[in-house]
């Protein structure tokens, strides 16, 4: 077993198998079934598979995958919480080039390794997204001719 | 020697524009560490959407081309390749620049890709046309036992768990079939009104490749990239080729082994990489040398990782079976065009096929000519913030993933999807036979069910898919790449075990 606590395949393996069972269910008891048969045949190894897997956990036989540990996850968590609000929510409630600004901004703000009390760090992360922003609207407003959504714009 | 008829189209200037911004933006983005040539085509490819379809293959074939030499720069000069293919090229490459012969490790490394390069190529040139023919005798059954084969040869060679890795491939498939069924338009698995028109390849491609290695970056926090990039000093280029010709067995064996391995859908650029290396020590008369900045080991790895990209794009113009996960992404770019490729890819479309390909034949070149050129420069794009580097992934995956059907349901396929693969990559399964099994579902459901219908009609389904000689062929390639992967997992377990019991 490797150094990951047993609980955390548990929980991944676990839902996994449940996403498995759950879409052979769904193939097996579907109508109608003729629409149907390759996704049974896929589903049952699916399902297979993911219960081999759960139970690999369960016995504490797991060999690969590393894990999550808990100073990657609080190194992740607010990037992870900025991109879920980004892409899920602030593209289509503000506009793109809104929430992309300010995403990215918040991103560089975030991640940066340079010190926040020096006014140059300031600058320099104000300029790089101008910079992006300025690149991202010639390639795809200008170029590429897409329109996105503008919402607070609109 | 068709593709000299169409040599020509490479040279119109839009066409000779754009591979020249490949291969030049591949060699960038490929020096990169954390930017894999997957992932570059990826992002490139809802650029290629207002492009002739034979221009964005000529786009993309050149930044594959071009990051798998570019990962090299940062391979020799931190000693952080910038592509697994590049892992193979840190052995030797780095120790190399750490004695003050940098430049010579890059030339070594351009000139060998090169040569490695233009070799595959030409294996593309005359082995895809042949194969194509062979190919017409596949039936239905046969592409489906082709398709099952393509997921479960990346699910077990690429995976370090063959049952994880047949699982990504089990929950590709599983993803290809949301949606509307073809034949009787029935919906299927639509949990959420943005699956209605089913999965796109492309977004799912974006967050599949793009997003986990954009969360990798945030997980190492606010820390400083401090890789130290050693100063490059001259050496003359005719030295070089001298070099490179002065060691033709470490070329040849390279060349060779790298284009044997890119035949093989499902090993890839790092296996070639470093079978070639290990290869090429065991028949050095100066073994002792590896690994103490030895030519050879430069130039074996990295004709090897170039010469596996033209015959990688066999099994993929031939059968439609794509043979990596960055010939999958070419798929996805040929599918967004129109192009379904196989058999008749050759005949009906001889006009976009010859010129991608000769493409890839001048940009070998172009690539060795502009990696001399910037190689220097280029390790400097390793000292661009990590941060930086996360944004400026996000907002194009974002921008790309929205740009192919003005729909922000791809958006949130490319999302879901990302944040999914990460945490499923972080416990031991694997992007490439998930990404394999969603682009060949679609080919293996068609297959089985049009199969299914003439076996109704005819002989019986089981006799139908498990009788004919070409169909047991790929069942018992299918069972033993299965039973090879099985094996050397217990092996490598065994050895693990015996290792930890005798520490």
């Amino acid at each position: 077993m490797s150094d990951l606590p047993r609980t955390q395949h548990i929980i991944a393996s676990g839902a996994i198998a449940a996403i498995g069972m759950t879409v052979a269910y769904i193939s097996y008891t579907q109508e109608p079934a003729g629409a149907f048969v390759f996704p049974r045949l896929i589903a049952t190894v699916f399902a297979v598979l993911a219960i081999w897997t759960f139970a690999k956990a369960v016995l504490g036989r797991t060999k690969v995958g590393q894990g999550l540990s808990g100073s990657d996850m609080r190194n992740l968590l607010p990037g992870l919480i900025v991109t879920l609000v980004y892409a899920f929510w602030a593209a289509k409630e503000l506009g793109f080039y809104t929430a992309t600004t300010i995403a990215f901004f918040i991103l560089l703000t975030l991640y940066d390794p340079a010190p926040h009390n020096a006014p140059k760090t300031w600058i320099k992360r104000v300029l790089i997204t101008a910079g992006f922003m300025a690149v991202m609207y010639g390639l795809f407003a200008m170029l590429l001719n897409v329109f996105t959504p503008r919402e607070i714009f609109s | 020697m068709e593709f000299l008829f169409y040599m020509g189209d490479v040279f119109t200037p839009i066409n000779f524009g754009l591979l020249l911004l490949g291969t030049i933006g591949g060699l960038i983005l490929g020096a990169t560490p954390g930017l894999s040539p997957t992932m570059t085509v990826a992002l490139m490819i809802p650029f290629t959407f207002k492009l002739e379809p034979q221009q964005g293959l000529i786009l993309l074939g050149a930044a594959y081309t071009s990051t798998v030499a570019g990962g090299a720069v940062s391979a020799i000069l931190l000693k952080i390749p910038g592509a697994p293919a590049n892992i193979a090229t840190t052995l030797d490459g780095h120790t190399m620049a750490q004695n003050g012969q940098g430049a010579k490790a890059l030339q070594l490394s351009f000139i060998a890709s090169a040569i490695g390069g233009l070799f595959g190529v030409f294996l593309l040139i005359f082995l895809t046309p042949v194969l194509a023919t062979w190919a017409l005798a596949f039936g239905p059954s046969e592409l489906f036992w082709l398709a099952i084969l393509g997921v479960t040869v990346i699910g077990t060679l690429d995976s370090s768990s063959v049952v994880k890795g047949l699982l990504s491939g089990c929950i590709g498939l599983w993803l290809a079939t949301i949606g509307f069924d073809d034949i009787m338009g029935a919906q299927r698995f639509i949990f959420h009104p943005a699956l209605g028109g089913g999965i796109n390849v492309i977004p799912a491609l974006i967050g599949l490749f793009a997003i986990p290695q954009v969360i990798s970056m945030f997980a190492k926090g606010r820390a400083n990239v401090d890789a130290e990039i050693i100063t490059v000093q001259r050496h003359p280029i005719g030295a070089a080729f001298r070099e490179i010709f002065n060691r033709k067995r470490a070329l040849g064996i390279g060349t060779a082994v790298g284009s044997i391995i890119g035949l093989i859908p499902g090993v890839g650029g790092q296996i070639a990489g470093l079978v070639a290396y290990d290869q090429s020590k065991k028949m050095s008369p100066e073994a002792d040398k590896f690994g103490t900045g030895h030519p050879e080991g430069v130039i074996a790895a990295e004709s090897a990782n170039n010469a596996m990209v033209g015959p990688s794009l066999v099994p993929l113009l031939t059968l439609s079976i794509p043979g990596s996960p960055t010939a999958a992404v070419l798929l996805g770019g040929l599918l967004i065009h129109g192009i379904f490729p196989g058999p008749a890819l050759f005949t009906q479309y001889p006009q976009v096929v010859w010129p991608f390909i000769n493409s890839m034949l001048i940009g070998q070149i172009l690539m060795c000519v502009f990696g001399l050129m910037i190689a220097g420069w280029a390790a400097n794009v390793a000292r661009v913030p990590r941060a930086v580097m996360a944004a400026v992934v996000l907002g194009l995956a974002v921008f790309g993933s929205y740009s192919v059907q003005n729909s922000m349901g791809d958006v949130y396929v490319m999302a879901s999807l990302g944040l999914a693969m990460h945490f499923l990559e972080r416990f031991g399964f694997s992007a490439a036979p998930l990404v394999l099994g969603l682009i060949l579902g679609p080919i293996a459901e068609a297959n089985f069910m049009q199969g299914a219908m003439i076996a109704n009609a005819t002989v019986g389904q089981m006799t139908y898919f498990f009788t004919g000689w070409l169909n047991w062929l790929l069942i018992v390639i299918v069972i033993a790449s299965i039973s090879y992967s099985v094996w050397m997992e217990l092996r490598q377990r065994r050895y693990t075990t015996k290792e930890d019991a005798s520490a």
